[in-house]
């Protein structure tokens, strides 16, 4: 997973970074839930629950005093200061994917123009081909504009450019969350975690989590629903 | 203020316990009996003629003559071969055979049909070969319904089932007595609870000895065994009284709620309201449109649209007879919601199992100051039958202040927040009642309706108000939020306006605030997220009962 200060460099390498990307992606785990290192998250034990992570149990009555609800004074999971961006290689998940809808669309399109000869078959693969050429073109700033960020109570996730959509999930909502890998994904070393609510509404999904960070999240988000649950 | 009752029934008692004995009959036996009557009655020319053949050989050649073909023709005739060969006594034993048979498996799964209710769930084991065992778990229970069909109305009995969350997670009780249904539902729902049964044992012992529940769990089974050796007639009329009383008796106890918290409807105003919806309409089209083909001389057209009409007319005649003898109450366990002509059916919604309201105005409704209400509950799930259709309308059709009434039963806790500001949120605009506004610019996406939209929060919900041609008012309570979601898409961006929506479980009502300014939705969501949390927290509806008796024992 990009962390912070890696996230900021970022946008104007996107491909270029993959490789480099990747061992920093396995030593964020390795750190512990709470790392130190990096500067971002120095503000981090005044939010209270964060220093008692490591120990996953609150022995200090003061940081659970400052947390806003009584009933769940330890907190498995790291506040975040800010939001967090999934892999970048996700973007060739998801170039993968939006190639293969165009070469399917387009091959039709031109078995009708060359078969049956209808002229205008080829008007449309053409167009296909464009717009989806420029989709893919704009998918980068896409899948940098995919985010989540755990904060003491709830999970945002937010994406999307031209039509914006961000949600808050109750951890205490959740009544599962699931790892999910397509094909490309899974060769890429990376997962989809899809958070499911009672309301079919949610339809939250991060994708393109590294796998062993997806599989931390995951257990810690369960671990934290069961501890927050509270009927339907 | 809770009266929490002793238990109406022993049978929640922990102990297995088996249904009605009738169940089987009801649930397959009704149908069976049709088709052997059936059968029969096609059969009886040939069966007549088959004892006048076996019984009196000698009737002459007519019959010789007629039936010349029986002889060996199996695949035709079986009934004929079976005579002309003498095989009578084996076809008798056969169809003995399987009466016996057909019995002995309905006699089996009535014994092995068992339930019991235990202090954590309800449990039914049912099966011959293949055994299930289902049970629900009493602090999930999101409602009990008793069904009444005609047909289990005439035995005395009724359909029990206990609604949990999930798709098809329904734990049925088909069927006990209509009696011990109604207390066993009570039992459940105290058990639910949570409140302590010992208490209200110790509370109200002389109550056991009440006639009612002197039976136990055979009460019903074995009317006559209780009464002694009395007539066999007398004990006929008995029954027959008490069905009769059954079938007069109004359908909601009036016992069992206070009158001032029921809410009836008239069936003048039933009828209107059906009259005035969209189904009237949609069926004074398609009259147009025959009309209008039958003058032009296109006849097919009668063929097209009247099975269409036909349906329609239906359905209205079904909207109309299912809304007839509605009432709402609140009863200690909770809203009862009761309605049905002949067939009738009631439910039961605990405290907190409401997760949204809404209160709907369609446009022709608005002169007459009719409103509906309907309300997103767990375990209907998004499945389109009419029963889970039906459950979610909790008001057909009413006045303002009887949509006050079942607001105040639904969501008792928000009662004070809700009465000032119910007036404004049904039929106002703009600020009145503390509602929030909608910037002019908001009139590019909502023409109508934009200065209607708003919203506004405390005390636990949060109220959207939008629609001009259908007015509606949603109220969501903040503990049973699921999630939110803040939405832009590129016009509402250019426009500097946002819609929220608060995500609530598949139902009818959808809580949304489709333009605000996008600041103040920004805003909005924040807070509704963090009050969703904060609510979540603090509620204590699963176990309402505990609940009520921690809060009275805090205050003596």
């Amino acid at each position: 997973m990009p962390d912070r200060p890696e996230a900021a460099e970022v946008p104007e390498a996107a491909p270029g970074s993959e490789v480099p990307a990747t061992p920093e992606t396995v030593a964020v785990p390795d750190g512990g839930p709470a790392p130190d290192d990096v500067p971002a998250l120095e503000t981090l034990p005044d939010a209270g629950p964060a220093p008692a992570s490591d120990g996953l149990e609150s022995f200090d009555p003061a940081s659970s005093a400052s947390t806003p609800s009584a009933n769940a004074p330890e907190h498995p999971v790291p506040i975040d200061e800010d939001w967090r961006r999934v892999s970048p290689k996700y973007v060739v998940v998801e170039v993968v994917g939006s190639l293969i809808g165009m070469v399917v669309f387009v091959a039709a399109f031109l078995v009708a123009y060359f078969w049956f000869e209808w002229w205008w078959a080829l008007w449309a693969a053409v167009a296909i081909g464009v717009v989806s050429l420029v989709g893919i073109a704009f998918e980068p700033r896409r899948v940098r504009s995919i985010g989540y960020r755990l904060r003491a109570d709830d999970l945002l996730f937010r994406r999307g450019i031209m039509y914006q959509r961000q949600v808050a999930v109750p951890y205490g909502r959740m009544q599962l969350v699931d790892v999910t890998r397509g094909p490309v994904a899974r060769a890429l070393g990376l997962a989809d975690l899809k958070f499911v609510t009672a309301a079919a509404a949610t339809a939250v999904t991060v994708p393109g989590l590294p796998l062993d960070d997806a599989e931390r999240l995951r257990d810690e988000l369960v671990a934290l629903a069961e501890t927050r649950r509270a009927g339907l | 203020m809770t009266a929490p009752v002793a238990p109406v029934t022993a049978l929640a008692d922990g102990e297995w316990h088996r249904l009605h004995p009738a169940s089987p009959l009801l649930r397959g036996g009704l149908v069976f009996i049709a088709v052997l009557g059936f059968v029969l009655a096609n059969m009886r020319e040939r069966l007549l003629d088959m004892f006048i053949i076996v019984f009196v050989p000698d009737t002459g050649d007519e019959f010789g003559e007629r039936y010349d073909g029986w002889q060996n023709d199996w695949a035709n005739d079986p009934v004929g071969a079976i005579v002309t060969n003498g095989q009578i006594g084996w076809a008798l034993l056969a169809v003995a055979v399987v009466v016996v048979g057909v019995i002995v498996g309905f006699w089996m799964s009535w014994r092995m049909h068992t339930f019991r209710i235990t202090r954590e769930s309800v449990e039914v084991r049912s099966g011959i070969l293949f055994r299930s065992h289902r049970s629900a778990r009493l602090d999930r229970v999101q409602g009990v319904n008793i069904n009444r069909p005609v047909f289990a109305r005439l035995f005395g009995t009724a359909k029990l089932d206990v609604s949990v969350a999930g798709e098809s997670g329904n734990v049925q009780l088909a069927y006990l007595g209509s009696a011990l249904a109604d207390g066993l539902r009570a039992d459940i729902l105290r058990l639910a609870s949570g409140a302590r049964a010992e208490k209200s044992r110790a509370a109200a012992p002389a109550e056991r000895a009440m006639p009612d529940a002197a039976g136990a769990p055979l009460a019903e089974q074995a009317p006559g065994v209780a009464v002694g050796p009395t007539p066999a007639s007398a004990r006929v009329t008995a029954v027959v009284g008490r069905r009769v009383d059954e079938f007069l008796a109004p359908e909601l106890d009036p016992s069992l709620a206070a009158p001032e918290s029921v809410v009836h409807l008239s069936v003048a105003r039933v009828v209107g309201s059906t009259l005035l919806g969209g189904t009237t309409i949609a069926i004074v089209v398609f009259v147009a449109i025959i009309v209008a083909g039958v003058a032009a001389g296109q006849e097919w057209v009668i063929i097209s649209f009247i099975p269409a009409v036909i349906g329609l007319v239906g359905y209205l005649w079904s909207r109309i007879t299912k809304s007839l003898r509605y009432s709402i109450a609140g009863t200690p366990d909770g809203v009862r919601i009761g309605h049905g002509l002949l067939s009738t059916a009631n439910q039961t919604i605990p405290p907190g199992r409401v997760h949204a309201v809404e209160a709907t105005q369609w446009i022709l409704w608005r002169p007459f100051g009719w409103w509906s209400v309907r309300v997103n509950l767990a375990g209907q799930s998004a499945s389109a039958s009419s029963d889970a259709v039906q459950r979610t309308i909790v008001l057909p059709v009413g006045r303002v202040d009887d949509v006050r009434r079942v607001l105040a039963l639904l969501l008792p806790d928000a009662q004070s927040v809700l009465d000032p500001v119910l007036g404004a949120g049904l039929t106002g605009r703009g600020a009145a009642g503390g509602f929030s506004t909608t910037p002019r610019r908001a009139a590019w996406l909502r023409p109508f309706s934009w200065r209607r939209i708003g919203w506004i929060s405390s005390g636990g919900v949060v109220l959207f108000r939008r629609g001009a041609l259908t007015r509606s008012l949603a109220v969501m309570p903040l503990a049973r939020v699921q999630s939110v979601a803040l939405a832009r898409g590129p016009v509402r961006r250019m426009l500097r306006l946002a819609s929220v929506r608060v995500h609530t479980l598949a139902g009818p009502v959808t809580v949304e605030l489709p333009v605000a300014d996008a600041d103040e939705a920004a805003g909005l969501y924040e807070r509704l997220a963090a009050d969703a949390v904060v609510w979540a927290g603090a509620d204590e509806s699963h176990r309402w009962g505990a609940a009520r008796e921690q809060q009275a024992e805090v205050v003596s």
